[in-house]
């Protein structure tokens, strides 16, 4: 009798540590979100204990999220300029790019750099709604070389400015030059024409659209484009302020239009990412993408000068074609800068067309948001990018950009990409997602 | 809430518990002195401040923050109550919630029926004394040392759909990661393949400390191999085999590190532990519904829980 009873004894306390320990940590899996939430509170305590001092502060803080090298070496040379002009030292944090953008809460909540990085439209309203960003209405009345347009997405909604706007890019249809004049295809102005085109292409052998939704964003771009042509820009704010129903028979145009054009997209997009699907265009295997201007960073040398766009053709001839997603990025003050000076004196170069000059020479895959620059360093297909949005009607922010980032994020990706996996069933997509709307919007 | 202290609190508490019951209550007191009990109290106080304020203090805010809309922005004191409402929208409106579901109860079972039979069959093959038994073993058990990342990788290069080995060998244009259909099952092979050498390190831990003797009265009393492992081994092993099934079980419910690192649980491979991830920790900052989530996951888990400290104090009592 005792022996099997001390075996199992014995046994019992074999059981390593880690075995034991995990228990508990799937617990706190479940209670890291309370975690981090009472980290946010003290965080946000110990941010009000300093408020803007002294004037004559020597050093600035800025915290960007241009974490790719050649955004990143930009930035450095936009802030070598501010010191050699100013003095002013300034010390730059840069965080991975998906990171800032995912921890954005916390960071300004807690101590965030005097002047931070961040985008137009609803998530810098709100943030400066919810006094977590400094007005700048005193730097704009220093900027010059901005059109009524930046200056007005860079307005909260309190009338006042909080955001400075520095660099922007459109979306439009890219293609190759060589590709086109070889098979002999027109850029089309028309759903029709693009549909024909897109037939002929996949007689040529060629993926007509590419197309990539592993991050759940991309899709978004066609979505919006979509929108804009058939249902033109106002209805595009108030469908993404929650003031129009996902289950009108407007957005249901929108995806049986979409719909169609499906089959003319390349297959499995779900589980590509953007830049594999930039490079199906690089090498000739597909003869279009719908993308921004940063598509491309996946082009070099030769391959860069044959890349070409057009923009998204007309679907709807009362509406046009002349709206277009440019999403603008830009820097913002922080609520509460350690040194209120020195931070304006930054934003106020940032918005500089000094500051966008020394972009314009540096980066060749954005263009620059004060007219006041010195263009001619562009290439031609950034001249080409900044005329059309310069003859834009109104340009929309994106999807993400200008909705709440809780309903783009859990709500828009996963149904977009349900839609991706089977367009058949619109209607009860549209039903659950306008369902999430109502509860998400009314809280 | 951890059964580790249990079951060391189990085992170390019945002997002053006898001596108390033989020798009574002053024989007991002139037993600990003073700094005794000092030191008991700080023994038995600091872990369960710790366990209080790193375990249960969180999770009870959860539970609270669960029944709010909160956005994780402004002053605590903001926060709005709305009752049950984050609940009825998980489960009523919320159309990953069911796959997510769907997928943690998969990976139970997938791991439950396929990866630690295979785990411990392995263990019991290199009982056997094998030679080069200890290469096996490392080669096995080298998975579980890797970190899940840095399996997501090795895996990627596997499944790529245009760069990888498998469709690279095979010709083959499967989606392994982007096909809904596909890409869970997929996954499953990448937890399933370290889930093995994990089971396998437990299992022989196990079965080196099973008394020699046993089997050759087995042998001698004429029982095969495969008897002697079923009726005698088996039952003996018990402890180890609860360890083994709980393993599984927390393992599939806390199984979030792979899908993450293929396309954040979407698309698929949603599972509880993703969605209250992207719902909490990101942009979006859902607290309130996040919170809603992770508390069906406490849940969940308290019942798996429950069942085995049942399982286990009603073994000591027997």
């Amino acid at each position: 009798m005792s022996r099997p009873r001390s075996q199992a004894e014995y046994l019992a306390r074999l059981v390593p540590p880690s075995v034991a320990g995990l228990r508990r940590r799937s617990l706190l899996a479940g209670a890291a979100g309370a975690g981090a939430l009472l980290g946010t509170g003290a965080l946000a305590g110990c941010g009000d204990s300093d408020s803007g001092s002294g004037g004559d502060a020597k050093s600035v803080t800025l915290g960007s999220n241009q974490s790719d090298p050649k955004p990143k070496d930009v930035v450095a040379k936009v802030v070598d300029g501010f010191k050699t002009s100013s003095g002013v030292t300034v010390n730059v944090n840069t965080v991975d790019h998906n990171t800032f953008q995912e921890n954005i809460n916390n960071y300004l909540q807690g101590k965030p750099d005097d002047v931070f990085t961040w985008f137009a439209g609803y998530r810098m309203r709100f943030f400066a709604a919810k006094g977590l960003a400094g007005d700048l209405s005193d730097v704009w009345g220093k900027l010059d070389g901005y059109s009524d347009a930046f200056k007005k997405a860079s307005t909260g909604d309190d009338g006042k400015q909080y955001f400075v706007p520095a660099s922007y890019y459109p979306w439009a249809v890219f293609y190759r030059k060589s590709v086109w004049q070889q098979r002999g295809y027109q850029v089309p102005t028309t759903l029709d024409q693009l549909t024909t085109l897109g037939a002929q292409m996949k007689k040529d052998g060629l993926t007509p659209i590419a197309f990539a939704d592993k991050d759940g964003w991309p899709a978004m771009g066609t979505f919006d484009i979509l929108n804009l042509r058939i249902n033109g820009y106002q209805f595009h704010v108030d469908l993404m302020a929650g003031k129009e129903a996902w289950t009108s028979d407007k957005v249901k145009k929108v995806f049986d239009t979409w719909a169609g054009l499906l089959p003319l997209h390349q297959p499995d997009a779900l589980g590509r990412t953007w830049q594999e699907a930039a490079q199906s265009l690089q090498q000739k295997k597909s003869g279009m993408y719908l993308l921004g201007l940063f598509v491309g960073q996946q082009f070099s040398g030769a391959d860069l000068e044959d890349l070409d766009f057009f923009t998204f053709p007309e679907i709807d001839s009362t509406i046009g074609a002349k709206a277009l997603d440019a999403p603008i990025d830009g820097y913002m003050m922080a609520r509460k800068p350690k040194s209120k000076d020195a931070a304006t004196k930054l934003l106020t170069y940032l918005g500089s067309k000094d500051a966008a000059n020394v972009t314009v020479k540096n980066d060749p895959s954005t263009l620059v948001a004060n007219s006041g620059a010195d263009t001619a360093g562009y290439t031609a297909l950034q001249k080409k990018a900044a005329e059309l949005v310069g003859s834009a009607t109104e340009i929309a922010q994106f999807l993400d950009r200008d909705t709440r980032p809780d309903f783009a994020s859990t709500v828009m990706i996963p149904a977009l990409q349900q839609f991706i996996k089977n367009p058949k069933d619109i209607s009860g997509m549209l039903t659950s997602v306008e369902n999430q709307k109502k509860s998400i919007f009314t809280s | 809430m951890s059964d580790l202290p249990l079951i060391q609190a189990d085992r170390a508490v019945p002997p002053p518990a006898a001596t108390t019951a033989t020798g009574g209550r002053g024989r007991r007191l002139r037993l600990l002195s003073g700094t005794d009990r000092v030191v008991i109290t700080l023994m038995v106080l600091v872990p369960l401040l710790l366990v209080l304020a790193l375990v249960w203090l969180p999770a009870a805010a959860t539970v609270l923050l669960s029944g709010t809309d909160w956005d994780g922005i402004g002053p605590l004191g903001e926060i709005d109550w709305v009752g049950l409402k984050n609940y009825d929208d998980v489960v009523n409106n919320y159309p990953p919630f069911v796959p997510a579901v769907q997928n943690n109860l998969l990976w139970l079972a997938a791991l439950f029926v396929v990866a630690t039979p295979i785990g411990m069959f392995l263990a019991v093959l290199l009982d056997k004394e094998l030679r080069g038994s200890r290469f096996y073993q490392t080669a096995l058990y080298l998975p579980v040392v890797l970190s899940l990342a840095l399996v997501g990788f090795i895996w990627q290069l596997i499944y790529s759909r245009d760069q990888g080995l498998l469709n690279g060998v095979f010709g083959g244009d499967t989606d392994w990661y982007g096909d809904p259909n596909v890409n869970i099952w997929a996954v499953l092979v990448a937890a399933g393949w370290r889930h093995v050498g994990y089971i396998m390190l437990l299992y022989l831990a196990g079965l080196k400390g099973v008394d020699p003797s046993l089997r050759e009265a087995a042998a001698v009393d004429g029982s095969s191999e495969t008897s002697t492992f079923f009726r005698v081994v088996f039952p003996v092993m018990r402890p180890i085999n609860i360890i083994v099934l709980v393993v599984t079980v927390i393992e599939s419910l806390r199984a979030f590190d792979l899908v993450w690192v293929i396309n954040k649980g979407r698309n698929g491979l949603e599972l509880i532990s993703a969605l209250v991830t992207q719902n909490v920790v990101g942009e979006a900052s859902r607290i309130g519904f996040g919170s809603a989530l992770a508390t069906i996951m406490l849940a969940v888990s308290l019942i798996f829980i429950t069942v085995y400290l049942w399982t286990v104090m009603r073994e000591d009592k027997r």
